[in-house]
């Protein structure tokens, strides 16, 4: 069973129907009483980062949410603007972020990548897994994912970071602790290599 | 490495899918569902939506088709037509689209792309121009309202504003060459490449993978979106979906990487 945080951000539908295609159950949390008893959650997120954590703050389900990520050691998994809301804070807003994970989101500063590196990053890249970890299994090479940001998480501690990816010089492409995890790109939409991760989390 | 993008764009009228030629004709091509599900089996790098009556009717975008192709969507999605307000934005993208692009505020509104970039990220705000070459001095010039509506400027000059009022792509669709197949404007894509440092898609004229290759090689890792090339095959322009295989693709990547290696 998959509980997807639905708090009105990102798409959960094109999320829902790849675990429904695998015959994974998935409920769409809109408010705390339906993440009773959530097994692995997923926490997406598209746009600005404040407007996402207003959004969260927003539906109430953000006390039941930390209750069960770190009271209950729940597997989290935060997608593209979910995986930055796990830093402490973001560049891009004023807003605290869930703090799970030590770090700070901070710009792309445009041009200071170089010539020819286009501002946001956006497309399909490549990523290379620091240290071998469950939700990247069968993904190790090969593997590409679709980007779309314009800030980028930067982890206080380096052994958090599950993968790399290089972009006028590297980033965190993929952040972990414990049962916190997160990716920057969107899986949902990374054809067969993103199902295979998002397969990989309800698994692991 | 990042990619060079490789794009249907899809333009729907009424309840199914038209491509058409310099900006008319419309020709009935398929349903739009449908067409995302055999996208979706090709493994296609992103899709581009238009709906080209929203903005002549002056209707809202029709959500319920918009929420149906994010949900069908294993590909990013980019949703344009009768986008003129900041909610517009925050309700499309709420519905599991990545991108939402628009054109005639660029002119008519342009304090839309700065606020919608506040709220839903510039990443997912993109500018479409359309391009009509003048015919007595050579300039591209930009049109808006899907190319009935001149802005006197040219196509860099608008490309520059949008960079400037926070988009986070510009799209340059192509009037002259819609539904052509006689290849991209490589001089306009030159100017355009240089005259931003957002990403970039250039739309109308693709009728082979050399086309798109002719592009990636002007102006590096930046996107080739077509819409004839992936909906007709054959010289009689019978409607079959189609696009590149993933080696051919991949091949045209490395090309493109180990050239930019190289200069």
């Amino acid at each position: 069973m998959i509980t997807i945080v639905n708090y009105g951000l990102g798409n959960v539908q094109a999320i829902g129907n790849i675990y429904r295609k695998a015959g994974i159950p998935v409920t769409l949390a809109e408010k705390p009483e339906d993440m009773v008893g959530a097994e692995r959650l997923i926490l997406p997120g598209v746009g600005a980062f404040d407007w996402a954590m207003h959004r969260l703050e927003e539906s109430g389900m953000r006390p039941a949410l930390q209750d069960l990520v770190l009271t209950k050691g729940v597997p989290v998994l935060g997608i593209c603007v979910g995986m930055q809301m796990l830093a402490d804070s973001s560049e891009e807003g004023v807003l605290p972020g869930l703090g799970w994970i030590s770090g700070t989101v901070r710009h792309f500063e445009p041009g200071a990548a170089g010539e020819g590196v286009r501002m946001p990053h956006m497309g399909w890249n490549d990523i290379a897994t620091g240290r071998s970890h469950p939700l990247f299994a069968g993904l190790e090479s090969d593997a590409r994912f679709y980007f779309l940001h314009s800030y980028y998480f930067e982890p206080v501690e380096h052994d958090t970071v599950l993968a790399w990816t290089d972009y006028g010089g590297r980033f965190a492409s993929s952040v972990g602790r414990g049962n916190v995890l997160g990716v920057q790109f969107h899986p949902e939409k990374s054809h067969q290599w993103g199902v295979r991760l998002l397969l990989n989390f309800a698994r692991g | 490495m990042l990619r060079p993008r490789i794009i249907p764009c899809l333009l729907v009228k009424g309840a199914g899918l038209v491509k058409t030629v310099g900006f008319g004709r419309p020709k009935y091509v398929g349903d739009p569902i449908n067409a995302v599900r055999i996208f979706n089996e090709k493994e296609v790098d992103e899709l581009v939506v238009l709906d080209i009556d929203a903005t002549a009717e002056g209707r809202e975008p029709d959500y319920t088709l918009i929420r149906n192709l994010a949900a069908e969507c294993r590909m990013p999605l980019c949703y344009g037509g009768g986008v003129s307000r900041v909610d517009q934005f925050e309700r499309i993208v709420s519905l599991g689209v990545e991108k939402v692009s628009v054109g005639a505020a660029i002119v008519e509104n342009p304090n839309l792309v700065g606020a919608a970039a506040r709220c839903v990220g510039s990443q997912s705000v993109v500018v479409i121009i359309d391009a009509r070459r003048d015919a007595q001095t050579g300039r591209r010039l930009g049109w808006v309202r899907n190319g009935t509506v001149p802005t006197g400027l040219t196509v860099t000059d608008l490309v520059r504003r949008a960079t400037e009022l926070g988009a986070g792509e510009v799209v340059v669709n192509n009037i002259d060459l819609d539904g052509s197949m006689t290849g991209y404007d490589l001089d306009l894509a030159r100017e355009v490449g240089i005259a931003t440092s957002l990403p970039v898609t250039f739309l109308g004229g693709a009728g082979s993978l050399t086309h798109i290759r002719e592009l990636f090689s002007a102006v590096g890792v930046v996107g080739a979106a077509a819409g004839s090339l992936f909906v007709f095959k054959g010289s009689l322009r019978a409607v079959l979906i189609n696009y590149p295989r993933r080696s051919d693709r991949d091949e045209l990547c490395l090309e493109v990487a180990n050239r930019s290696v190289a200069s």
